[in-house]
Parts: structure tokens; sequence; C-alpha cells
């Protein structure tokens, strides 16, 4: 069966010259980066060297590059760290109602621990307004974090705006970056940001590794108590491969970047006006143009997504559609009903997301998949009427 | 069938995990599914014997990994509260003591698994109930209890009629219980040692009385009667009582007394000897028959009036809706809101939802 990944939100294949970069890590470069000899030291230079390829990356200093597990990590580093540093007499904590879990659910672990959170609603394109985060900031307010880009539809947020907000406020500003970096050019050296979290493997890198800037000044507490590694912001040996890894990624991005995501908006293109031309009664779901090359999230009218996504993986093509809950089984997606979705229809949608290695033969056959699929199912709605039926009558 | 899709409905137990083998090893395309009908982050922490589990989904999956067929979880909880727990909740607010299980078959386990059994290109749904479907050359399909008469879960089927049989399969239906042990083992799917499930899958760790009072049902105390209308005392709450009961009454009486009836309008509960916890007969309604239709106008058939009941002789009427079955001999506790189950020797012929008798209600 033929197998067409359209799921790049979701994590990417590992690039064949990141798998090449990380070679040496799998055999002789076994050295604990921490040990002085040998070993340890030539281990040491492959972390660093990939820090600043990442430093270069993003427009900012090595030094301010701290390596995790994961975005989820970073962003739980980002939020606590702010919340639980020394001296913090502040308790107020805003975001939005569309990030990640990872933040709205270290919000709602720090709302347990006194603090209060302010969930700022989105406009009905699902992205966030400066003024409404303007109007949230109180007397003590300590963490403004918005994401930078949106996993489910791509929207891109006021990031600048917010942030310029923020620093007027004398507040510290998080930005989750993790879908947005290497799609669309991001500049920390002038971004009014103080906090960033990146990730690996939605890059063509490794999942297990992650990593968030902190600007120069900022001071975090480490939520991972330990050795003195990352200069004692994250405690444990580095996950070297995924480091280096990432290094690779990000440095393939600087050189490729502007090439890679023009390919991918030209086939996400495609694929949307040939969805849009020959299925009626389609949703496009967040902003028409302020969104990601590679994101596009569409509600299917008069069918359920769970059913889409189910029949399109048994024809081999990955997508993703709603939230998973704990059981693995999905629910209609929190951040469509943010955005004022009508239920049904966000119970509809599906979120396909392109990336590195996808061709236009890729995008044709899904193209036809998505709609047999979307023909069969209405066929076996009572709900649906097709056009030519409703001539007919 | 070679190559035909069918999905196999997962619970995590031995019974559907072998079903599934064995569709597979005809040579069906075979798509495991598991429902999740509740918030299971409730109802995880030591439930071991229900239903599904966040732990059996993941024994299901491993199964899955096992045979090498995709797995999917299928969000079912609007379906499951709108068909079961809400019903659930409003027969018990009536007096009743209803059967979940059953409309948990017979609008998820089927109709809904037959929907999406259709929107996924699938011939059918097969589980690992114990009973047996017998497939006529004319297409129609009968249904049997199971050999294993320990297992026979027949009684839960009754409301599947020939129609929807054709799409369903109990693989494991025939046959007993130690035999889909040894083929689970010998599979080398690690489930063949589980418990069996029994328990009520979305009450959890409080009581059924506490459940419905989180559901918005209010307990209040009400009077105890006697069958002559005379004052006994002072009840808990209806949801507390269910019709054939002795303890926990907390009444003191010559002879031990029973529930008799539970009016839940007038939150009143009447208690009367053993003998007054006899029925000649029943009214049964929401009528259904695996053939479509009721045999005769009057004929004859063993009506079992619960799970595990024995079954006894009955002459069944149809009286326009309802069936009116009169017992050979008196039963005890024929509760309303179980199902009784009407057969003809080891064929179920169809049943319906025991209702109050007028006569045992004032």
């Amino acid at each position: 069966m033929r197998r067409i990944y359209l799921d790049h939100n979701a994590t990417t294949p590992v690039h064949p010259e990141v798998r090449k970069a990380i070679e040496p890590y799998l055999e002789e470069q076994f050295g604990n980066p921490s040990s002085i000899h040998w070993a340890g030291r030539d281990v040491r230079k492959g972390v660093e060297d990939a820090r600043q390829e990442i430093a270069s990356f993003f427009g900012c200093q090595p030094l301010e590059v701290v390596f995790t597990s994961s975005g989820t990590e970073s962003d739980n580093l980002a939020i606590k760290g702010i919340a639980y540093r020394k001296g913090n007499g502040g308790k107020h904590i805003i975001t939005s109602q569309v990030e990640h879990p990872a933040v709205i659910n270290a919000c709602r672990f720090l709302e347990t621990q006194g603090f209060r959170v302010t969930y700022v609603p989105v406009n009905r394109y699902g992205i966030v307004e400066p003024d409404s985060v303007r109007r949230a900031l109180a007397g003590d307010t300590i963490l403004v974090s918005v994401m930078y880009a949106n996993n489910e539809t791509g929207d891109i947020m006021p990031v600048p705006e917010i942030g310029t907000i923020a620093r007027e406020a004398g507040v510290v500003m998080h930005t989750d970056a993790v879908q947005a970096a290497g799609k669309i050019p991001i500049d920390f050296g002038t971004l009014p940001v103080d906090l960033l979290t990146f990730s690996g493997h939605k890059v063509n890198a490794l999942k297990g590794a992650g990593g968030l800037i902190v600007r120069k000044g900022i001071e975090i507490e480490a939520m991972t108590h330990g050795g003195h590694q990352e200069r004692g912001r994250r405690g444990g040996t580095e996950n070297v491969a995924g480091i280096v890894a990432m290094g690779k990624s990000f440095q393939l991005l600087q050189s490729g970047m502007e090439k890679e995501v023009a390919e991918t908006r030209r086939l996400r293109d495609k694929f949307e006006k040939g969805l849009f031309g020959r299925i009626p009664e389609l949703v496009l779901n967040g902003h028409p143009t302020q969104r990601l090359p590679n994101t596009v999230n569409i509600s299917f009218r008069f069918v359920e997504g769970e059913a889409m996504l189910l029949n399109l993986d048994m024809m081999g093509i990955a997508c993703s559609s709603g939230s998973a809950c704990t059981s693995g089984s999905l629910e209609p997606s929190p951040i469509l009903l943010a955005m004022g979705a009508d239920p049904t229809d966000a119970q509809g949608a599906l979120r396909f997301s392109l990336g590195w290695g996808i061709t236009d033969g890729d995008i044709e056959y899904a193209i036809d998949a998505v709609e047999a699929v979307v023909n069969k199912l209405r066929a076996l709605s009572p709900l649906y009427t097709s056009p030519k039926e409703a001539k007919a009558r | 069938m070679k190559g035909k899709r069918i999905l196999a409905a997962l619970s995590g137990g031995v019974d559907s995990s072998v079903a599934a083998l064995l569709m597979q090893r005809e040579g069906w395309e075979v798509i495991g599914i598991s429902m999740d009908l509740y918030d299971f982050s409730k109802v995880t922490k030591d439930r071991a014997g229900t239903c599904c589990t966040l732990d059996d989904l993941y024994d299901a999956r491993r199964v899955c990994d096992t045979l090498d067929i995709p797995y999917y979880v299928l969000n079912m909880r609007d379906e499951f509260r709108r068909e079961v727990i809400d019903p659930f909740v409003r027969e018990y607010s009536t007096g009743k003591t209803p059967n979940p299980c059953i409309l948990c078959n017979e609008h998820l386990k089927f109709r809904a698994l037959l929907r999406k059994a259709d929107e996924l290109g699938a011939e059918g749904v097969a589980t690992g109930h114990y009973a047996v479907i017998r497939r006529e050359p004319s297409g129609r399909c009968r249904l049997f209890c199971a050999p294993d008469e320990t297992k026979d879960q027949s009684y839960f089927l009754f409301s599947l009629e020939s129609e929807r049989l054709r799409r369903i399969f109990f693989p494991v239906g025939g046959m007993h219980k130690d035999e889909v042990r040894r083929i689970a083992s010998e599979a080398g799917l690690l489930v063949f040692e589980k418990r069996e499930s029994q328990d009520i899958c979305f009450v959890t760790d409080d009581s059924y009385t506490e459940f419905l009072n989180r559901s918005g049902i209010k307990e209040q105390e009400g009077r105890f009667l006697d069958r002559g209308g005379n004052v006994l005392g002072t009840h808990k709450g209806v949801l507390r009582y269910t019709v054939g009961q002795r303890r926990g009454l907390g009444i003191a009486a010559k002879e031990p007394l029973y529930v008799v009836a539970i009016d839940a309008e007038k939150n009143e509960i009447v208690l009367g000897t053993e003998d007054d916890t006899l029925s000649a007969s029943a009214t049964v309604g929401r009528v259904s028959f695996v053939s479509g239709a009721p045999p005769a106008r009057e004929f004859r058939a063993t009506a079992k009036v619960r799970y595990r009941h024995p079954g006894e002789g009955a002459t069944v009427r149809v009286e326009g809706d309802h069936l009116r079955v009169a017992f050979d001999s008196p039963q005890r506790s024929v509760t309303p809101g179980q199902a009784l189950v009407l057969y003809d020797g080891k064929e179920v012929l169809g049943g319906g939802w025991i209702e109050w008798e007028n006569a045992s209600r004032s």
C-alpha cells in the first residue's frame, strides 16, 4: 500500500543527513560530555557545536540555549521556572486558550499552587489579539506565554506585538515556537521575547530532544535538579545523539529553509485548492493567510473526523483530527471550539501538515483519496444531500 | 470472505481477543476496535473486573500488535451517555432496576458499531459473546444459547433481530471457556489468564446510590407501606431498594418482609411477605423477536426473568405492542426494568422489558 505522511506537525521523518551526523555518537563517540578525559571531550565538542548551530539559527547566544528532553519539558521549565524563581513576588500568569497542553496543563498545575492564570480568548481565526493580552495584565503579572504558531490550525500569532506589550509592562515573555521554528523566520535577537521553546523531532531530527532559549539575564529555577549540566538549569546527562541531530537539522534549515518552505507552501496550496475545488461544504479552520506554510485544517461537513481519519489511515494516508484523550480516542479540538467553531464542524475537522519529502504525486493521490472518503461517508450520512440530488428535487 | 473486512470489538479480555484471532484465521481482514465510553481517567483506579478500563485498552492494543492488525479506540461517549447512562438513571428514578449491559449491547456494541462498520467499509462486527448464531441458507439468522451454560450470554442479546445478526459474528460463542483460554495461550495472547468482567463499568469506586446522586437524582426519605397501605416505617430513598429485597429494610415484623413494589413518584415502597414477592405473570414492553415477529398470537415458551434465572414454562399472549407472560408456577422477584427473555429450548425467540403491574403498584 502506498503510504503518504501528512502529519508533520505531529512529528517528522529523520533527515538522511541528520542520520549520518549522529552515527559517530551511536558508535565510537560514546563518552559523557561532562567527563574531563578524551572520551568526554570529543562528545562535549559535538554538543557545543550543536548549541552553536542552533544559536546561529535562532539569532541568540550559544549560552542562552538550554537543552531539554522535549518541547513539553521546555514549556514546563519556562513557566514553572519563572513562577518559582527566587524572589518572585507575583502570582499572575497570562496565556491563551489555544496553547499546547504542555503550556495549558503546566498553568493548570500552577493554579493548584496558588497562582492565578488568565487564558485569553482568540478571534474567529484562532489568533490571539494583542489587546486582549494588554487588558489581562495585572499588577502582579509575572509571565505572558503565547505560542508562536498553533499546532492545529497553523495560525501565526502576533508574538512581536504581544512581546512588546509584555516588555513595556516589565513582564517576562515566553513563546512556544515548536511549530513555528523551521517554517517561518524567527530572530530571537530582535524579538521582544525572553524564553523560546523549540523541539528536535518537528524539524527532521530525533524524538527526545528539545530546548529552551533563555535570554541572558533572565533567571529561572531549575525543574530537574541534578548535576551542573546546562549551567545548573537542567540536570541529567545530555541526550547527545538527540542534541547533535537538532544541531544538524537547524544547520540544514539555516541554509535551505527558504527553498524548502517555498516548496512546502506550493504543495500545501495545491492540496488545499484541490480539496476546495472538488469537494463541496468544506470550512477552512484558521486564518487564510496568517498561517504556517505547511498546515491546513479543514472541517468536512456532514462527516466525522474520526471516520475520515480511520478510512484515510486504511488507505495509507496519515493525518490528524481533534485531540487524543488518554484512551487514544478522539475528542473535538478545544482549539477549534475556542475559535467559536460549530461543535459539529469541529468534530469533522482534519489537520493535514506537510513537510520534507512530499511529492506532487503524493498530493494528487491524497486529494483523490480524501474526495473518495468524503463521498463515501456522506453517502452514509442521513443529513447530507449532494448538490446533484438537490438539483433533481 | 477472503480479504473481506470485519471489525473486532475488543474489550481487552480473553474472549474478544480470541474472537479477533479466529476471524483472522478464517481469512478476514480484521480491524481491532475498542469503544471509549466514559471518562476513563475516573474509572481506572483499581477497577479490575469491569468491562473497559485504560488497562484493558492497553491489553487490547497489545493483542492487536500480536495479531498485526490496526487498532482504533472509537470515541462513543456521547452515544453511551445518551443510550445507556441517561436511561439507566431515568429507570432508577421510576423505581425500576435497569440492566445497562443490555442497553449497551443493543445500542452501542451492535447498532453503533454496525454503523462504524459501514463507515469503515467492513461487513460486520465480531465480538467475544457466548451465544450461537445459526445462519440458514435463506439468509435468516437464528440465535441460540451457548453450549457452555456457565458462560451463556444469550439473555443479554435477545434484542438482536435476524437482520442485524447477519452482520454479527460470535466466533467463540460455541466454545467452552477452557478452549478459548487454551487458544489464547497457544497463540501467545497474554490475556489468557485475565479475570472475568462483571460489574457495571461506569459505576466507579462508589455505590450505585452515589453514582445516581451525582447524576442529579436526589434521595429523599419516604414511607414503607404494607399491602393495605398502613405505614410500617421510613425508607432512605427509593434508589436504595429493589423488588424482592429482604435485607437492610430495618423493619421489625413477625415474618420477614420483602420489597414488593416501589412507587418512585409517591416516594413509597410497599413491603409484603415472601409470598407477596411471587408473580403469576408479567407484562413486557418494548418487545422484539429475533425472527421479526412473534411465532403466534399465543404461544408456549421458557421465560427467563433475569440473567442466571433457570427459566420457567410460560404461556405468552401478544397484547398490542406488549406481551402478557403467564408463568406455569409463580416466580419470585420479577423485577421491573429487567429483561424477560423467551426461549424455545435452546433458541432465543425474543423478549422485552418487564413493566410495573398495575395491581402491585398501589
